[in-house]
């Protein structure tokens, strides 16, 4: 299992921002089965300090996981929460709006430029919007999400990954962080998509006209 | 490096920071390891009793052999394995009709641990292929009481036995280099390469020093062709000391089918043999039915084809389009694909696989059985006997330097060599031709069963056998229909094959200028056809100039192109950790 490449670029960033100063320890959170644990130690073998399981085999939609990241930040009081823009298997890209709203904490969303300024206890972010890039400042603790150019990840070493076997990982479920996951929603159906018709060659303009009236009914 | 905490300090006239943004001096970060003052060229080191490069069937049957007998003498070992794949598996590709003898031996209750070893052959199957008929003939081989199996999934599997064991297993770690003591003797380890280099050479931002892994004795189970391997082989002349011949190849390739529920018969073995291929070219096709409506269906064609125009991949698709193949697969949709080599030198080619150090297992040395086409057994026995002999030379106070003499006599004394030596003529015999290579197999089989005192040696090695082009005539292969046939970057795809393309090609040229001097204008540029990945195309440049481009981000550590090219002039060396093919089913 890997881990999600925005929240890898996510880790990198909060590595980026202690060893910059402005943070002394840096959190890493993964919910779900079993298999969470090895994405947490891949985040402990890249430079994180301690690692938080949130153990449950319910699906977890961002609406979930947004609940019981509001748990976990009243929790353990952070200063600034990072998170990947999105998953690559949903491309849902509504978690970290969500936590933003329950905390009621600011919110720099595709971030490709974070700077954090200690002493005005605010972070500055660079954002890729449609019309071009966004500039934002926000009053710390805020929420960020993490777009490709923020930064390139690095890779966790040997000896890392083994000094993480004995970085500790907490495990908790989402009862003892007195959160209710409900499903919102069913999922009915997940089909292929239709398999592309191959091209039909026509003879003449007639020919293309007479088709896209009688046959595609477009005309 | 701990980092100590320090409570943050209000510097007069500033706002104190909230207690959940703690802050450091900068005195207490200097030794962050990104940004850390090491020298530039030392590397970190981490030490081991014993180091394996290469998690597949023969490094993890060692691996987990050593912590056994570790466990029953009360005797700590650490042991350390390190893969170049992305995660255990996914550069493992193998046919496979499994025995399970070293399993039998390794670990007598797999059934009861569950080992994904699950479908046992219920028919065998042998034809003679016509383009429009499949004639049976009797099997040659005696598949009662093996398995069809996925290797990936058991070398899976064998790597979580390993690592309840306690083995270290390291994953998307690729062995680059091998270490010497001092004198430059003997082989202290091996060191694994320096990631977040650029195609320029330059460093990139995320740039991390390779590691030393130090071992009292390194064993390299790399598989079929080794890149640290033939290295070895080379240099302690291990052929030589062996009066061994060369090592002769074939290059696989094979998709893994779903197919229709009712067309999916669990255990069924089919080999064919005839077309596509002609008679001077020795190979033939598999098809294995899995489990879950899963069938493994490949070629094999040995490398010391002559005709430089012969594109293996082509031969794969047009075989599926035999009416009786075609039928089967016809509905299903293809999971994956891929291509390796395999050895098919068999007794003739062992080299001495002990070296002072360390020693070879498995693939690397190759103690694959040809006309069997059985490999993993004798594989994961090779392993098994390497621990051993390590074991009781580490554990052996009177050895003032460990070393493993006596592995190369305990696999001698092993059913691995009694089992290849009965083998040994079928291979060699073919290059007499088809027929005279199947009378002689018939002759060896029934008649002499491999006893008889000759030895017949193999023809020259592969990649001398290519003839020039003039002498052949370009072939023409039917398109892909998309259906039962695919082009190439298509299937490719399957293989979940990638590297990051911003690193240095990892196929080097010996002579830059080969290609363009020889490969192309004698040989028609043979390596456009025989790689499974369309690693290499001639193009022409914008001034018309003939090019080869190497596209090595396709690479799917298949060696075709280290074995086969004419002058010997690509050498294939070990990209960045983690990237190749993605295997999971194959």
């Amino acid at each position: 299992m890997s881990m999600n490449p925005f929240c890898e670029i996510a880790l990198e960033e909060a590595l980026r921002v202690k060893e910059s100063g402005a943070a002394s320890e840096v959190v890493i959170v993964s919910m779900g089965n079993e298999k969470c644990t090895e994405v947490l130690r891949t985040g402990l073998a890249m430079g994180a300090d301690r690692g938080i399981h949130v153990a449950t085999e319910r699906p977890l939609y961002p609406l979930a996981v947004a609940k019981l990241l509001q748990a976990l930040v009243r929790k353990e009081e952070p200063g600034l929460l990072l998170l990947g823009k999105q998953a690559i298997d949903d491309d849902c890209n509504q978690t970290g709006q969500m936590v933003a709203g329950f905390l009621n904490w600011p919110q720099g969303t595709f971030a490709s430029k974070v700077k954090v300024d200690k002493s005005e206890n605010c972070v500055h972010v660079e954002r890729e919007i449609d019309g071009g890039l966004e500039s934002l400042r926000l009053q710390l603790p805020a929420v960020i999400t993490t777009d490709l150019r923020l930064n390139q990840p690095r890779y966790a070493t040997l000896p890392n990954i083994m000094k993480a076997k004995k970085k500790p990982i907490a495990k908790v479920t989402p009862e003892e962080l007195q959160v209710e996951i409900t499903e919102d929603f069913d999922i009915l159906e997940v089909v292929e998509p239709d398999k592309r018709k191959a091209g039909v060659m026509l003879s003449s303009v007639d020919e293309l006209l007479d088709k896209l009236k009688n046959e595609a009914h477009v005309l | 490096m701990h980092l100590r905490r320090l409570a943050s300090v209000a510097r007069a006239g500033a706002v104190p920071l909230p207690n959940r943004l703690r802050t450091f001096s900068w005195g207490a970060l200097q030794k962050i390891g990104f940004c850390c003052k090491t020298s530039v060229d030392e590397r970190e080191r981490m030490d081991y009793d014993i180091v394996i490069v290469g998690a597949g069937p023969a490094g993890l049957s060692a691996a987990i052999k050593l912590k056994q007998l570790s466990g029953k003498h009360d005797k700590p070992l650490s042991v350390c394995v390190i893969e170049k794949g992305a995660e255990v598996g996914a550069h493992i590709i193998s046919g496979n009709v499994f025995e399970t003898r070293a399993l039998d031996e390794l670990l007598p209750d797999w059934k009861e641990q569950g080992a994904p070893v699950k479908v046992p052959v219920s028919t065998d199957k042998f034809w003679w292929l016509t383009s429009q008929r499949a004639i049976s003939l009797p099997s040659p081989f005696q598949n009662d009481g093996n398995f069809v199996i996925s290797l990936s999934e058991l070398v899976r599997w064998l790597a979580k036995k390993a690592e309840d064991l306690g083995v270290e297993i390291y994953p998307g770690f690729a062995g680059s280099e091998i270490l010497f003591d001092d004198q430059g003797g003997k082989v202290i380890g091996v060191a694994t390469n320096d990631m977040g280099i650029s195609k320029d050479g330059s460093r990139k931002s995320n740039y991390q020093r390779g590691v030393e892994l130090r071992g009292k004795l390194t064993l390299f189970g790399e598989g079929c062709r080794g890149s640290l391997s033939q290295k070895l082989i080379k240099k302690y002349c291990l052929r030589e000391l062996a009066d061994a011949q060369h090592q002769t190849y074939g290059l696989g390739v094979k998709e893994v089918w779903e197919v229709e529920k009712s067309k999916h018969q669990p255990g069924l073995v089919l080999h064919t043999v005839g077309w596509p291929l002609d008679s001077k070219t020795y190979g033939g096709s598999f098809l294995y039915h899995m489990d879950n409506c899963k069938v493994a269906v490949g070629l094999v064609v040995a490398l010391d084809y002559k005709d430089p125009y012969l594109n293996i991949y082509e031969e794969f698709q047009r075989f599926k389009t035999h009416p009786s193949i075609r039928s089967l697969l016809e509905g299903g949709t293809v999971l994956q694909y891929g291509a390796r080599t395999v050895n098919e030198g068999g007794f003739q080619s062992i080299p001495k696989p002990v070296f002072p150090g360390g020693a070879l297992i498995g693939c690397s040395a190759g103690f694959l059985n040809a006309p069997k086409i059985k490999g993993t057994h004798t594989a994961m026995k090779s392993g098994i006997l390497a621990a051993e002999s390590a074991f009781a030379t580490l554990m052996n106070a009177q050895d003032s330097e460990p070393n493993m003499e006596n592995f190369w006599s305990a696999l001698k004394d092993s059913w691995i060599w009694d089992e290849l030596y009965v083998a040994r003529n079928y291979r060699p015999a073919f290059k007499y031709g088809l027929l005279p290579g199947l009378a002689i197999s018939a002759f060896e089989k029934y008649i002499s069963c491999g006893r008889f005192p000759w030895t017949l040696k193999h023809g020259e090695p592969d990649h001398k056998a290519t003839e020039v082009a003039d002498k052949h005539q370009q072939k023409a292969y039917p398109k892909p229909d998309g259906n039962i046939s695919f082009d190439l970057l298509t299937n490719l795809h399957r293989s979940n094959t990638n590297h990051d393309h911003d690193q240095p090609v990892h196929l080097q040229l010996k002579e830059e200028r080969i290609p363009l001097t020889v490969n192309a204008p004698r040989f028609a540029g043979p390596e456009s056809r025989y790689c499974p990945a369309r690693v290499y195309e001639y193009i022409t440049d914008n001034n018309g100039n003939l090019k080869l481009q190497i596209n090595a981000q396709n690479c799917l550590h298949c060696k075709a192109c280290d074995i086969k090219d004419p002058l010997q002039n690509i050498e294939w060396t070990v990209p960045e950790g983690g990237g190749g093919p993605g295997y999971s089913v194959m």
